[in-house]
Parts: structure tokens; C-alpha cells; sequence
């Protein structure tokens, strides 16, 4: 099965990415993760996302367009990035989840993939 | 013989129901479905053992044509994607003929209805459900949540186990320890249904002690060599041996250290005494063991006449530093107090207070005390009036408020 990793991060993690006292082992420690991911062939797509300061957000109301500097919510934790991992099931997805760095600062949302559309058959 | 049939259907449903269950949730991992099979296999049998004779083995028949009606259901549905065809795979493997009989898999089942990611609140539903076949009219009336609303939650547990892919086996290693803490706790959840209904209330009889005590002797079997369940079993059957002494004739309310021990079950308490024994020749640590082991101390008081305070202290310090959840802690101070120290039960009181105690009645009836010991009686009597506002039960309430008639008048 496939599930995305949901990676959310506090402001304090997003400022050690740039930080010179800090970064080597912000990125040390994804990179070692991203490699254990790619060495246990489980990784289907991913990425590192830039800070929620660069975020922008869009929506259509009444067919009016409306768009906002940020991300979509306001929230203490914001998407640092995402994978989307193959593996049997979700317990194994999880133990995935919480080797990645961002287990121990902010949290993983862990959820199943929709298998891709099918057309009807009648 | 129609109705021997029916008999014998019957009691394939209640005896075999939580076994075949598993044993199709094992390799169609859709509880949902496995259910509507088997019920509908159920119905089969009435009808064609009445014509055609009891089979030789019941149970083999009802798990075919369960899985039958699964493969039809997924031929129904058309075999689009490779989630049916690696399900039509496991099957076509399973059906040939077998000469072992069917594993049990409910220990998976167990498991997988405790998983960390099934929201706790409903694991204890969904055990009963699945592994018991009770429907969600009885869980709803014990746990007090309207039966539709009880069946939406449990329709909602079992698509997330089917649709988010959870793990069905038993848990092993390091992993083991804890998931076999959530499913001991999810049993004792149902057991706990069962302690605030007053014995022999004609309305609140719905509690689940029974099958919380059956789960319980289920583990045991199916663990053998983990102590853990022994002690929750123990647990279970020392506090369910009391059960008709917390009341007395007329009703009310009888305290701990007032029962008349002639009133316990024997064979209970015999019982419980013989789990705790074997599960401590592990000498592995664990809160059930601990909380077994605090109950045989309370049941020796008839035996040796009086109650072992250092054995408590023990035992709750011991509790305390594993498991410090507010029961716990109160029940400590309440022990401390017991053993004829007020002031060391005060600073306990004094340290758990929070807002977790704030409605937690027995915290205030152990501080109502407590104070009380202390020579303040204002303080007491205030404790109390709290006490009496958090109480549920009828009997419990009408004690407090008779204790506090017994207390020195107000200065």
C-alpha cells in the first residue's frame, strides 16, 4: 500500500534550516533519513518544501478569486515537506514516520493513499 | 430434529462466532464484510442443515460458505484493482482443501482492534463486537452512547482498519509489552462498565463484566506464557467476588473494610489467588499484577484479621513509580492515610492535586479524610460536599452524606 508522510515542523525547526550553528545537523539529520528511505527502496515521491513564509493560498468564492499571503492555516506546526512511501501496511508506515526528524520537534500525519480512479466498468 | 438443528446452529453462533470471525478477517482483513458473510452464512445453515442434516464439522462449513459469499461479493464488484485480486489469490489458497483445522486467529484480532491507531474510546466496542458478536444496541446501552451513534463509530473503526491498512498479527519484541497494555486496557474498560452498577438494579444490568471476565480467560489461553493477562484476570475476579458484598440487604452502600467477607465468592478469590502465583513466577513487573496483588491483600483481612498496611505501601509505591495514573495515586494516599499517617497523605493529596482530580470523585472522598485526621474538620466537610456533588451512584451518595452526619458539627 501507499501512504504519504506528512511532515509538520515548528517555526524553532524551519530557523535552523539557515541558522550557521544549526543547519549542518538540520540537514544532516534529513539527509540520513532520505537515505535510509531510498536504501530500503520505499520511497515513491518526495520532497523538502520551502518555509511557510512562501506559502500562498488560493481560493474561489462565488467565482471570486482570493488570494492570501501564507499558509492555509495558522497553525504552530507547518508542512516542512512530504513522502509518499510503498510499503505492506500502515504499522510499518508509522515506524517509517517516527525515525524522521521531525517525529521528535513536531509530528508525521501518516495517511493511506486513494488507489488511482478506475472507470466504470458497466 | 429441525430444532436440533436449529440448536446446534445456534450454538455454533455463540461458541464459534469470534473464532470464525478471525479466521476470515485474517486473510480478507474487512471486518465489515467478513460480518454481513458470516451472518449471512449463519442463515444458510438454518435452513439447509434443517433440510439436508447437521454437517460433520459445523465450523468448516459456515467458514466456506462465509468465504464463498466474499469471493461473490468481490465478483460482484468486478476484480478491478490488485488489492481484490491479491484477496481472490489468498483465497483460492485457502480453499483448497485443508487437513488442519482452522487456526485461531483471534489473538490477531484482538490486537488489531487495540491497535495505536484505532481511536481508544472505541477499541473496547470494537473487541466486543468482533470477537463476542454483541451488537451495538448492548455496547451503546453499557457504555451510554446511543446505539446509532455506537454503530457509526464502529462502522467507522472497522473501514479504517480495512482502508488504512493495519497490521494483522501479535506484535513481538519491544513492540509487544505496550500493545498488550492496550489490549488488557480496552478489556478492563469493559470490565470497568460493570463496577459502578449497583448489584441487582433492575435497569442498569447492562453491564459487561461477563465478557470482559470471558476476553480475560481468553488471553490467558491463548498467552499462556505472559503474565500480564493472568493479572488482569485476577484483578477482575478478585473485585468481581465482592460484588454482592458492596451492598447490604437494604441496598446500601458497604465500604471496603466493612464487607462481611462471608459474603465473597470463594471460588472466585481461590481462582484469582492461583493466577497471580503462577503470573509472579515470571518476575516480570507489571500494573495488573500489582493492582491483582493489592486486592489479595484486602481479602487476606478475614484470614489474619487485620489489614497489611506495609504490604500496600509497597506495592502502591511500586504501582506509583509504573503506572501513576490518578487512580492510582489517590488510592496510594488513601492506603498512607490507612496505615495512620495523615500528614504524609496530605502532601501526597497535596502533590496529584490537578485538574485531572478536580472530578475524579474518590480523590475527594480520600482528602474529605484525610482532612478529617488532621482535626479540621471545616476543610473535611467541604472536601466531602465535593465528594457527594461528583458521586453517580445513588447508595454511594446517600453513605457520604451519612458519614458526614457522623463527623463533629462545624465550630
Amino acid at each position: 500500500m501507499q501512504y504519504i508522510l506528512l511532515f509538520t515542523e515548528p517555526e524553532t525547526e524551519f530557523a535552523r534550516r539557515n541558522d550557521p550553528e544549526h543547519a549542518g545537523e538540520y540537514w544532516g539529520g534529513w539527509n540520513a533519513y532520505i537515505g535510509a528511505l531510498a536504501q530500503a527502496g520505499v520511497i515513491v515521491n518526495g520532497d523538502g518544501l520551502q518555509p511557510p513564509h512562501m506559502a500562498t493560498t488560493v481560493r474561489v468564492r462565488d467565482g471570486r478569486r482570493m488570494v492570501q499571503d501564507g499558509p492555509f492555516a495558522d497553525t504552530k506546526e507547518q508542512l516542512g515537506g512530504y513522502f509518499v512511501i510503498e510499503v505492506p501496511d500502515l504499522d510499518t508506515a508509522l515506524e517509517w514516520a517516527a525515525r524522521s526528524p521531525s517525529a521528535s520537534c513536531g509530528s508525521v500525519e501518516v495517511r493511506p493513499v486513494l488507489p488511482p480512479m478506475t472507470a466504470p466498468t458497466t | 430434529m429441525p430444532d436440533d438443528a436449529r440448536r446446534i446452529a445456534e450454538t455454533a453462533a455463540r461458541v464459534s462466532y469470534g473464532r470464525l470471525l478471525a479466521g476470515l478477517v485474517a486473510w480478507s482483513r474487512d471486518i465489515a464484510g467478513a460480518e454481513d458473510a458470516l451472518s449471512e452464512a449463519f442463515i444458510a445453515a438454518l435452513t439447509t442443515w434443517q433440510e439436508r442434516g447437521v454437517p460433520a464439522d459445523p465450523d468448516a462449513w459456515l467458514l466456506t460458505a462465509a468465504r464463498n459469499r466474499i469471493r461473490n461479493s468481490y465478483r460482484h464488484q468486478g476484480v478491478r484493482d490488485d488489492a481484490a485480486r491479491e484477496i481472490e489469490r489468498r483465497h483460492e489458497a485457502l480453499s483448497r482443501p485443508s487437513p488442519e483445522p482452522v487456526p485461531d486467529e483471534r489473538l490477531k484480532l484482538l490486537f488489531v482492534c487495540a491497535h495505536p491507531a484505532i481511536d481508544p474510546a472505541i477499541r473496547t466496542p470494537l473487541m466486543l463486537q468482533t470477537v463476542l458478536g454483541l451488537d451495538a444496541v448492548r455496547i451503546g446501552s453499557a457504555f451510554l452512547v446511543a446505539p446509532p451513534t455506537m454503530g457509526q463509530r464502529l462502522v467507522r473503526a472497522k473501514a479504517k482498519i480495512r482502508d488504512a491498512g493495519l497490521r494483522f498479527t501479535v506484535p513481538t519484541g519491544e513492540d509487544l509489552p505496550e500493545r498488550l497494555g492496550d489490549v488488557l486496557n480496552a478489556v478492563y474498560a469493559a470490565f470497568g462498565t460493570g463496577w459502578d452498577t449497583q448489584p441487582g438494579a433492575a435497569t442498569g444490568a447492562q453491564d459487561l463484566t461477563a465478557e470482559a471476565l470471558y476476553l480475560g480467560r481468553l488471553l490467558v489461553d491463548l498467552m499462556p506464557e505472559e503474565p500480564e493477562p493472568r493479572g488482569l484476570l485476577a484483578l477482575m475476579l478478585y473485585c468481581e467476588a465482592r460484588r454482592n458484598a458492596r451492598r447490604d440487604p437494604a441496598g446500601r452502600f458497604v465500604p471496603l473494610n466493612r464487607q462481611d467477607p462471608s459474603q465473597w465468592s470463594r471460588d472466585m478469590i481461590v481462582e484469582a489467588e492461583g493466577l497471580l502465583t503462577s503470573a509472579c513466577r515470571s518476575g516480570q513487573f507489571g500494573r495488573f499484577q500489582s493492582e491483582a496483588a493489592i486486592q489479595s491483600v484486602h481479602v487476606q483481612r478475614p484470614v489474619t484479621g487485620r489489614t497489611h498496611h506495609a504490604a500496600l505501601k509497597v506495592l502502591y509505591d511500586l504501582l506509583a513509580t509504573h503506572a501513576p495514573g490518578i487512580g492510582t495515586l489517590t488510592s496510594r494516599a488513601a492506603a498512607v492515610l490507612d496505615a495512620g499517617d495523615p500528614d504524609r497523605a496530605m502532601t501526597l493529596l497535596d502533590d496529584i492535586m490537578s485538574p485531572g482530580t478536580e472530578s475524579y470523585q474518590p480523590y475527594w472522598v480520600t482528602r474529605a479524610h484525610t482532612l478529617l485526621a488532621l482535626q479540621r474538620p471545616d476543610d473535611a466537610r467541604s472536601a466531602l460536599q465535593t465528594a457527594i456533588g461528583l458521586t453517580e451512584d445513588e447508595a454511594v451518595r446517600l453513605y457520604l452524606i451519612e458519614t458526614g452526619r457522623t463527623w463533629p458539627d462545624p465550630s
